[in-house]
């Protein structure tokens, strides 16, 4: 006679799991929305600068990206910093072409709000971005954005 | 009479929720939000005529000078960056006082000259320092005004007084080469 009966009637009741394929379609669209595939072939080496007083972007429609930065692979493209446009990579002069192809694809009002995100590498010198915002200037490309990753700082 | 007993099988969703979460799964890992941020700048337009006037009084620009070596010069003195905010702010709250920091806040100028060889994380924190300064000014002002912070205005009219009052007036120089390699 134990205390504890191990009752046949008592079993616990089979949990209903056919509500569980709903739950989890539904976590999986949450992703499958908020997910953006990655759609550039990274070359370079980015790590961003961090900064405090960080603004968030406007929509990602609106941005042209420049990458600066040692190339990921130095065997085969060396050490010194260089740019990327699109998949490839580019020379200052090559901005300025770029800037205008990319334009001339969106919509004429579309343009004034355009910004460049410039993703450069913490250890990338002045002289190059320098040239990069001389170029931007001449195609009227004037909003610019330091790409920096947000620092929480204690103060 | 075998025929009457057959209706469409029951499909069996069992296994349903196993390849749902595999695509859950799969797209848990691949997704990455970031959303981009970055400190936003206004590039002057590109201009054949030499600046306006070079004469902009002495007293009202804080200049500020990063050199190949990462090291800071503001107003001919040599800074760390940690003051760097502190002395921005003083330029652009002095109205006056000190003789030679601004007259008053409309005109104070920021000047933010760097070498070709500056490091850019050098160059994003000092630019970093210099847009704080303003945005606690501004946050200052605002909240002694209207009893807000700068960025939780609503109105434009209100927006537009401190923007007047504080004008972010942070000018770069053309780069300068004085030394180091590109």
């Amino acid at each position: 006679m134990s205390k504890f009966k191990q009752g046949k009637g008592k079993d616990s009741p089979a949990i209903n799991t056919s509500a569980l394929p709903d739950i989890v379609f539904m976590l999986l669209f949450f992703f499958m929305v908020a997910t953006k595939m990655r759609d550039k072939e990274m070359k370079v080496k980015t790590q961003l600068p961090k900064a405090t007083e960080v603004e968030k972007l406007e929509k990602k429609s609106r941005l042209y990206y420049i990458f600066v930065g040692p190339p990921l692979k130095p065997e085969l493209y060396g050490t010194t910093p260089r740019i990327q446009l699109d998949d490839a990579f580019a020379t200052v002069d090559d901005i300025q072409q770029f800037i205008t192809l990319q334009n001339s694809k969106k919509d004429e009002a579309e343009v004034k709000y355009m910004t460049t995100s410039l993703k450069a590498d913490k250890t990338v010198k002045m002289g190059i971005v320098t040239d990069i915002k001389q170029e931007l200037r001449k195609v009227n490309a004037l909003k610019l954005s330091y790409t920096a990753s947000k620092e929480v700082r204690e103060d | 009479m075998a025929r009457k007993s057959r209706g469409i099988p029951e499909i069996n969703a069992g296994s349903m929720a196993d390849i749902a979460f595999l695509l859950l799964v799969f797209f848990l890992v691949t997704t990455t939000m970031d959303i981009p941020t970055g400190l936003q700048v206004a590039l002057p337009p590109m201009t054949d005529e030499p600046p306006p006037d070079s004469k902009q009084k002495q007293r009202e620009v804080l200049e500020v000078l990063v050199n190949a070596s990462d090291q800071l010069l503001v107003e001919k003195e040599l800074l760390t960056i940690e003051k760097l905010r502190q002395k921005t702010k003083d330029h652009l709250t002095n109205e006056g006082k000190d003789p030679t920091l601004s007259s008053t806040s409309t005109k104070a100028i920021v000047s933010l000259k760097n070498d070709r060889g500056t490091s850019y994380d050098m160059y994003v924190q000092v630019y970093n320092e210099l847009t704080a300064a303003y945005n606690e000014v501004r946050d200052e002002y605002s909240q002694s005004k209207f009893g807000v912070p700068y960025n939780k205005l609503r109105k434009e009219a209100d927006i537009e007084d401190v923007k007047k009052k504080y004008p972010k007036k942070l000018s770069e120089a053309e780069p300068v080469s004085i030394g180091g390699k590109k």
